[in-house]
């Protein structure tokens, strides 16, 4: 009963006045970060780190927070997704696909509650799950070598471009470009800089949060600038919100597959949340037959993408935790975060820092229970703020972004670092690139380099070691598959479009 | 099309550079002759292969915006840049609400909401930073002297700053 003790040890940390009050108003904070639209969970909980970290916030109260701004995130994230037919990240776009028709048949309210049940369903599970298989694969990662870790980061890359992109070379050079910038600094092994084009300022390396937030907030202007703020506008009136018990029952079927189907989505590193909502939306699909009438607004597809999406999220937090490895786009912002608090994911954080684990988990519990509360009699307060209009809203992010960055390390250089990532992330959005290679690559680059430079000194030099094991090969085998099968089978798995008005 | 190859014409050209900058890596007895090479030239390597892909098989041509929308978002890009060479040596408020003003403006272009966003953001959140958060060292205002605000401005002129 190894987890109960552990659970309770979690709950005690949790528990605190002082922690609960951070889990509810970052509940609520994260809610309207998803809500609104043009903010997801990733550039919202990216603009909140440099400003959780100036709070001087402890390790297990920033992660508290922060991974209550993401639940709420992923939970607000279907409403924008269902009155205005504008997903806030790429997961939520299965649910536009029935949430938007049902909310035109004048259904919005109970699409909200359903989508909300079935998050809420999709989370919990995945909650247990990660209960019970994280301190399993913790033990198993202790077996991993250099050669392994190279391995393991290069599945993430792999899988990550296969199903991110549509386009194999787009991705790849996407995280040839993340992995490029995290060599620029000083070498932790000779004390030597490197590529930093004799640019002091490039000696500390560029920070990752520098990039992250130029990537996803700042290029969102460019993107709004350009459209002028147009189809910000809600098209769907909300009556009356009662809980449709008949469609919550009718549905707990799917919404029990769909998580277990978006949980093992979650755990592949690099596949995560879009991953796990498209596969638990195509089984429902296929399971409900052509008399199903998915995507004219039944409430089978609501339920299955957000329970997906929701047990995704938790199952990619498994990776996260005890390899290190984010399974999402999402997953690799709360990796920075952890990084930023000098907290190293890995097996090892299971045994020495338990109360960060488990207190952890606890509060993902809490954060739950907290969103169902709060989701389904307020949700008429979180529409509300789609109201914010564009031409507020985007300034005052951009704004909030600038005084973030300028509070790490109070330099010019990294806002104007930031402006520059901002431009290319409208660029390579343009050009159907996925941005979230290019972040994994800046997080993980150090690692990545630093497993194959052991394992290279470990063989003096031998490049076959990289296939030594049995661990290792399979992860290659894995690897170079996830990178490869999605090509043949695009034509097959297609990506249902959004619908368009 | 041409899009795709003009960026993997682009990505080839920085891989290249960035392979022929991995040899030139300084190394010394403690990191061996090669390890720290190894793994930028790997990436280069890498990315040269794929620019190729892109310049030989590009995807269709995104729809880019109309030419008046690349100039606004030029504009937008200098305003961002000299606000955030300002915002030291002015402090949060007046430069905040300058460069809000503005680029609410480009994403609504009405003169009044505009400037009142400027204004109502940059108090608001000046509110926000100093007594919610605490950051009150960060957003405080300041008033500087000439000398200080060329120093700022000319990080942004090349040749001129830094």
């Amino acid at each position: 009963m190894d987890i109960l003790a552990n659970l309770a040890l979690g709950f005690s940390v949790a528990l605190s006045p002082y922690t609960l009050m951070l889990a509810i108003s970052g509940c609520f904070l994260g809610t309207i970060i998803g809500a609104l639209p043009g903010l997801g969970p990733s550039n919202g909980v990216a603009i909140l780190i440099p400003i959780t970290f100036t709070l001087g916030l402890d390790a297990t109260s920033a992660l508290v927070l922060m991974t209550s701004v993401y639940y709420g995130a992923m939970y607000g994230g279907r409403i924008s997704s269902i009155l205005l037919n504008i997903p806030g990240d790429e997961p939520a776009l299965m649910t536009t696909l029935d949430g938007y028709p049902m909310a035109k048949q004048g259904r919005a309210g109970d699409a909200l509650v359903l989508s909300g049940v079935a998050s809420f369903v999709g989370a919990l599970l995945a909650t247990f799950g990660l209960m019970l298989l994280a301190p399993t694969l913790a033990r198993v990662a202790f077996l991993f070598g250099p050669a392994e870790y190279f391995a393991l980061y290069l599945l993430a890359f792999c899988t990550l471009g296969g199903m991110a992109s549509n386009n194999q070379a787009k991705s790849a050079i996407a995280a040839c470009i993340g992995l490029g910038i995290a060599m620029i600094g000083v070498d932790s092994s000779s004390g030597l800089p490197r590529l930093t084009g004799g640019n002091l300022h490039l000696y500390d390396g560029i920070d990752f949060l520098v990039a992250i937030v130029g990537l996803f907030a700042i290029a969102e202007v460019f993107f709004f600038i350009e459209s002028h703020g147009k189809g910000s506008s809600i098209g769907v009136k909300l009556d009356k919100v009662r809980i449709p018990w008949a469609d919550i029952w009718s549905t707990k079927w799917t919404m029990l597959r769909s998580s277990g189907v978006g949980f093992i989505a979650g755990i592949l590193p690099g596949a995560g949340a879009s991953l796990g909502s498209f596969l638990a939306y195509m089984t429902e699909k296929s399971v409900a037959g052509k008399d199903g009438g998915f995507g004219t607004g039944v409430p089978k597809g609501i339920a299955a993408p957000e329970a997906g999406n929701n047990a995704a999220a938790g199952g990619a937090l498994v990776p996260m935790l005890t390899l290190g490895v984010p399974g999402s786009g999402t997953t690799a912002v709360l990796l920075a975060l952890l990084m930023t608090l000098n907290i190293t994911p890995g097996p090892t954080l299971f045994t020495d820092r338990p109360e960060v684990v488990w207190g952890l988990i606890a509060s993902l519990l809490i954060a739950n229970v907290v969103l169902l509360l709060m989701n389904v009699p307020m949700v008429k307060i979180f529409v509300k703020v789609l109201m914010v209009p564009a031409w507020i809203l985007l300034p005052g992010v951009t704004m909030i972004s600038f005084v973030g960055i300028f509070s790490l390390s109070g330099s010019y250089f990294d806002l104007l670092l930031m402006i520059g990532f901002g431009v290319m992330g409208y660029i390579l959005r343009k050009l159907d690139i996925p941005t979230v290679p290019v972040i994994l690559g800046i997080l993980l680059g150090g690692n990545m380099e630093d497993a194959l430079r052991r394992a290279m000194t470990l063989s003096d030099g031998d490049p076959t070691y990289l296939f030594s094991s049995p661990i290792a090969i399979g992860l290659w085998v894995a690897a170079i598959a996830g990178f490869v099968a999605p090509m043949f089978l695009r034509n097959i798995l297609r990506k249902p479009q959004a619908i368009t008005d | 099309m041409a899009s795709d190859r003009i960026f993997g014409l682009v990505t080839l050209i920085t891989a290249v550079a960035y392979l022929a900058a991995a040899t030139q890596i300084q190394t010394n007895f403690f990191s061996g002759e090669y390890l720290p090479k190894l793994f930028p030239m790997l990436i280069g390597g890498v990315a040269a292969i794929c620019s190729l892909v892109m310049i030989f098989k590009p995807d269709p041509e995104p729809e880019w915006p109309a030419s008046q929308s690349w100039l606004n978002m030029g504009l937008a890009v200098v305003v961002l840049a000299i606000y955030a060479v300002l915002l030291k040596p002015l402090g949060f408020i007046l430069p905040t609400a300058i460069a809000a003003g503005i680029l609410s403006y480009q994403i609504s272009p009405r003169a009044k909401p505009a400037m009142m966003a400027g204004i109502g953001l940059s108090l608001g959140l000046y509110v926000l930073f100093k007594f919610a958060l605490g950051l009150g060292n960060i957003v405080a205002y300041r008033i500087p002297t000439p000398a200080k605000l060329w120093e700022a401005i000319a990080i942004l002129i090349p040749f001129v700053g830094p």
